[in-house]
């Protein structure tokens, strides 16, 4: 059903933790329905220097959030707002169709992170 | 690494006697047993010895049995066959809420036509309570059709009481005998109950092979229109090799019952003993009441594919009833039914053991699961409790109240 990919991030996932004070976290998802991700970064003039997760969730919301977080890793904030679902999709080579919108959270919890960032720092 | 199967109630592997009887009836003996030369008459006379080998497991006549490709058509066929014949009498049948799909949409079918269905609650073990049955019926009521143990959650439904109501008010009763056949012991007599339903791959069988017990002189309309097969009740020439087969299981799960229930029920018992050490897992289904090869849990904080799919990994096969485990991404009805959250219906993993399980299956698995359990609970957000939608951070025991269910789901965008 998942890629090797999928599996490999799934049972090795990266970035699994909490990243205390950190400067953006964001919430995607509700565990009533499905899956839940919550996304850490931290953020070094504009771009993210460390990014961690916490996801309730089957095995692709799991890799998913494993490969955001590495994906966004040393990218400006506006590079990472322009990952996309279908990119995670893509570079975990592929998610079953069912999945891909339950369990493809990883760039909305990130859009969410980003933006507490940018909130924090307007305030 | 151990490959522990315990997922019994999706399917059963083939007992390699059961092969043996039914390879003939592939190669040498392929005859259509409606024809009327020898070769014919080979296949309809192991059609027939089938149907008394099946007869047999359940104390049914032979006559009472006709074979069906399913399970899920034996249910089809007994709730609109029944429902269509009967409804100048009436137009009410009454279904509990721990159904198989295939129950619940066929209920949903005569819901189109114009029937009305009555969808009875169960109590936190996934039991039905008879006198609840007693008050739903009605002048209109023709059948009652309740599963004999849920494959989900493993509780034993008391269909003996619900066949004498139904007998004092002159209703047929339908028990889904899927779980059951094979695994428990089966007395139609006993049970006093008009039809029931069989798969022969819950039993060792082949898959595409079942059975629905129809007591005789009961009018049913058939499912499947065509020539005489099944005496008109079931048209299509006969899958004869799986037929052969299913009355093979059937001999054998017959003779061999006693020792699969003891063999299931102490593994059984010894995992569940040993899950219920890890905190904040529960027991599904009926505790003492249950299908001796069965053992349904909620864990709290983590999800149900993700369970199984490491486990997977670790050579432990077993399912879900959770949302993501299901391909319509519904969170199983029969553990809704049970008052057990959404959140927490997440958590659901099955264990459904057989004859090829051991004892040091189970303590690989139980060394395993923990393990499973605390790297999936290390991810969860909600591993100090659930909060942010999940929100049961109160008690101990699963479904607490104050739910809001349905708020806020996500939907992709």
């Amino acid at each position: 059903m998942y890629s090797q990919k999928v599996m490999d991030h799934f049972m090795n996932p990266r970035n699994v933790g909490e990243i205390p004070n950190a400067d953006g976290v964001g919430m995607e998802g509700n565990p009533t329905c499905g899956d839940s991700m919550q996304i850490f970064i931290r953020v070094e003039n504009d771009r993210i220097v460390d990014a961690k997760f916490r996801t309730f969730g089957c095995g692709s919301a799991i890799a998913v959030s494993s490969m955001i977080t590495e994906l966004v890793k040393g990218k400006t904030l506006d590079e990472a707002l322009s990952i996309s679902k279908e990119t995670v999709a893509q570079e975990l080579g592929g998610l079953p169709p069912q999945k891909m919108h339950c369990s493809n959270l990883g760039a909305d919890a990130l859009r969410k992170a980003i933006e507490d960032y940018r909130n924090k720092k307007k305030s | 690494m151990n490959r522990c199967y315990f997922d019994h109630v999706a399917t059963n592997p083939l007992r390699p006697e059961v092969l043996d009887a039914m390879m003939p009836y592939f190669k040498e003996n392929f005859g259509n047993p409606l024809s009327v030369y020898d070769l014919g008459m080979n296949a309809r006379d192991a059609i027939e010895h089938a149907r008394e080998q099946v007869a047999g497991l359940i104390n049914g006549k032979p006559a009472s049995i006709v074979f069906t490709s399913s399970g899920a058509e034996a249910n089809n066929f007994a709730i609109r066959g029944i429902a269509f014949a009967m409804q100048n009498k009436g137009k009410h049948v009454i279904v509990s809420k721990v159904e198989h799909h295939s129950v619940l949409n066929s209920a949903r079918v005569l819901e189109k036509n114009g029937f009305v269905v009555t969808y009875l609650p169960v109590d936190k073990n996934g039991v039905v309570d008879p006198d609840t049955a007693k008050k739903a019926i009605s002048n209109e009521t023709i059948l009652i059709s309740v599963t004999h143990a849920s494959s989900e959650i493993g509780s034993i439904e008391p269909i003996r009481e619900l066949a004498q109501i139904a007998r004092e008010r002159g209703i047929l009763i339908h028990a889904d005998g899927v779980a059951t056949t094979g695994n428990i012991p089966v007395d139609v007599k006993e049970l006093d109950i008009d039809l029931y339903s069989m798969a022969a791959h819950q039993f060792y069988g082949p898959k595409g092979a079942g059975a629905l017990y129809i007591r005789q002189g009961i009018r049913i309309s058939p499912l499947i229109y065509g020539g005489i097969q099944e005496g008109g009740r079931r048209a299509g020439t006969e899958n004869v090799p799986a037929i052969v087969g299913m009355g093979k299981a059937a001999e054998i799960a017959a003779s061999e019952l006693p020792q699969r229930m003891e063999h299931c029920l102490k593994l059984r018992d010894a995992m569940i003993h040993g899950v219920l050490k890890v905190p904040h897992v529960f027991l599904t289904g009926h505790p003492a009441n249950r299908l001796p090869h069965h053992a349904s849990f909620v864990v709290e904080y983590i999800e149900g594919e993700a369970m199984i799919l490491m486990l997977s990994v670790k050579g432990v096969l077993s399912a879900s009833g959770s949302a993501c485990s299901s391909r319509a991404l519904k969170s199983s009805p029969v553990l809704l039914s049970l008052g057990i959250t959404s959140a927490l219906a997440q958590g659901s993993i099955v264990f459904s053991l057989g004859m090829d399980n051991s004892m040091e299956d189970i303590i690989y698995f139980l060394e395993e699961f923990p393990q499973v359990i605390k790297k999936l609970r290390d991810m969860s957000p909600f591993a100090g409790g659930w909060d942010a939608g999940g929100n049961e951070q109160d008690s101990e025991k699963p479904g607490s109240p104050g739910y809001a269910d349905g708020d806020k789901c996500y939907t992709g965008g």
